[in-house]
């Protein structure tokens, strides 16, 4: 009786721990979210390093998000070809490509490569100075780190972000239009009216909006991993990888709930 | 007279663990306090808790007779900025070059900035030849003097060394000693370094201190610290693994 109470105790403890440990988290993330945004419109501003930024989380990312745009439209192009030939619905490819690309693929798949690529660097970067004491560095040389790193990220993320999956929308777009043309003999001008006529302005600000979201997240889980980031090089490397790792998992949560809320009344 | 910097039954745990536990300190201004003591001793968190990086539980700490604990926002940030840091490992910004990390806390025109920036280079016994060079570019002898050359470029009023020679040579470790004398001397600054090196103490310090478990068990001028006749001290100034103070070799 004594050992099965223990037990209870036991799994209660651990229950109680991960629970406190989860909001202790939260509220950590979210002081930290405030800190940043409370600086974020108070000068001093560093213009240089949100171009700087702007450059890095935009210019740089185009390859890698344009190239998944348009591998990821063809595919789906043929894929709802094949689907819908079915249901001698094979026509509605361009209509279903458009719409699947603006509303979801576009945004989301562009929003995790960038995660990959840019919530790693700043987890990374950020985290590297941590470590070296640089961010110390900085408060004794006159310089906020939150405005001085963390604001420009998050500022830069959120307006680059929406110009990305605009850039990456139009290649999903073109890639099922390619494969559509090239290979399921669809007629090309045709193609486009239907794309054209099934392409809904709120669509696009759906998709501007996510994206949006996204770089937020993006910017935030990678500065917050960065900044808190402790015990030398590995401490770096977990940093990266829970900045990734949450980073993605926020763009998913956000994603559903915003499709929810714009789509599903 | 008033101290510049007075330190008052300070008090700072992480978790379970006690790292200053009532730390007493008083600092007379442009006077070169070299606080000794072994790794882990809670010297950086001193420091740190003095800067206002790191926040103590209790306990008073004053510049100028002005508590300081508590400061935020822009009392925070104008409190920091009377200080200059020349940290452990350098912290040069390796993204700049050499003149930018200089300038870094300098405003105005970067024609200005970079001039004060080489006038500073010369001060620590560098050419304008690495101005424009990255830190990774440099040895660690010479980021040591950019790094200190970083520090004092904002002439701030008191100085805190950490562990200004570790990763030294003994012959550069001595290079940064004097210069450190120098601009305390020079510049009248009031220095703050820890250290545990015993050479750089002897060489930087009017006055020592010694840190240990988190309290201040001796200080006295630099002249006494063979005669000081309290076994920790004696055990550390003389670098011995005999005597009161036991390494602690395993986890408990």
């Amino acid at each position: 009786m004594t050992g099965l109470f223990t037990t209870f105790a036991h799994a209660l403890i651990a229950l109680g721990t991960v629970v406190i440990g989860l909001f202790g988290s939260i509220g950590r993330l979210t002081r930290f979210a405030g800190t940043a945004l409370s600086r974020l419109v108070r000068p001093p501003y560093y213009p240089a390093q949100l171009f700087e930024q702007m450059l890095v989380i935009g210019y740089f990312s185009l390859p890698v998000v344009g190239l998944t745009a348009l591998f990821t439209g063809s595919a789906l192009a043929q894929q709802i070809y094949i689907g819908g030939a079915r249901f001698n619905a094979a026509a509605t490819v361009p209509a279903v490509t458009v719409i699947g690309i603006v509303r979801e693929l576009g945004p989301v798949l562009g929003g995790l490569m960038v995660a990959g690529r840019v919530a790693s660097a700043m987890a990374a970067e950020l985290g590297t100075m941590r470590v070296t004491e640089q961010i110390d560095a900085l408060t004794t040389l006159r310089t906020d780190p939150f405005r001085y790193l963390v604001a420009p990220r998050i500022v830069a993320a959120v307006l680059v972000m929406p110009v990305l999956v605009l850039v990456s929308n139009a290649l999903g777009v073109m890639g099922g239009w390619l494969l559509a043309t090239q290979r399921l003999g669809f007629n090309s001008a045709q193609y486009l009216n239907t794309t054209a006529n099934y392409l809904k302005l709120d669509d696009v600000m759906s998709s501007m909006v996510k994206a949006a979201v996204f770089g937020f997240f993006i910017a935030l889980m990678g500065c917050y991993h960065g900044y808190h980031s402790s015990g030398g090089a590995a401490g770096v490397g977990r940093a990266t990888t829970n900045a990734v790792v949450s980073a993605f998992i926020l763009i998913l949560l956000s994603n559903l709930i915003i499709t929810v809320i714009v789509f599903g009344s | 007279m008033t101290a510049k910097i007075a330190l008052a039954n300070v008090r700072k745990r992480f978790g379970a663990k006690v790292v200053l536990d009532g730390v007493d300190l008083s600092i007379a201004p442009a006077e070169s306090m070299v606080i000794i003591g072994g790794s882990g001793t809670g010297k950086s968190v001193m420091i740190k808790s003095i800067l206002g990086l790191i926040r103590p539980e209790s306990g008073s700490i004053t510049v100028d007779g002005r508590e300081v604990t508590g400061l935020r926002g822009r009392a925070l940030a104008d409190h920091q900025a009377r200080f200059g840091m020349l940290f452990q490992g350098g912290a040069l910004f390796d993204s700049l070059p050499i003149w930018r990390n200089i300038s870094f806390a300098l405003s105005g025109p970067a024609r200005e900035r970079r001039a004060a920036a080489i006038d500073n280079l010369a001060r620590v016994g560098l050419g304008a030849d690495v101005a424009d060079l990255r830190p990774s570019e440099l040895s660690g002898g010479m980021q040591k003097r950019v790094a200190l050359a970083r520090a004092i470029a904002a002439k701030p009023e008191i100085l805190f060394f950490d562990e200004p020679t570790t990763g030294l040579d003994p012959i550069m470790a001595d290079v940064i000693n004097d210069l450190i004398r120098t601009l305390v001397t020079d510049l009248g600054i009031t220095a703050l370094t820890i250290t545990h090196d015993m050479a750089s103490a002897r060489k930087i310090a009017d006055q020592v201190a010694m840190l240990y478990q988190g309290k201040i068990i001796w200080h006295g001028p630099r002249a006494e610290i063979d005669t000081a006749g309290n076994p920790y001290v004696d055990q550390f100034v003389n670098g011995r693994a005999e005597g009161p103070i036991k390494m602690q070799l395993h986890s408990l």
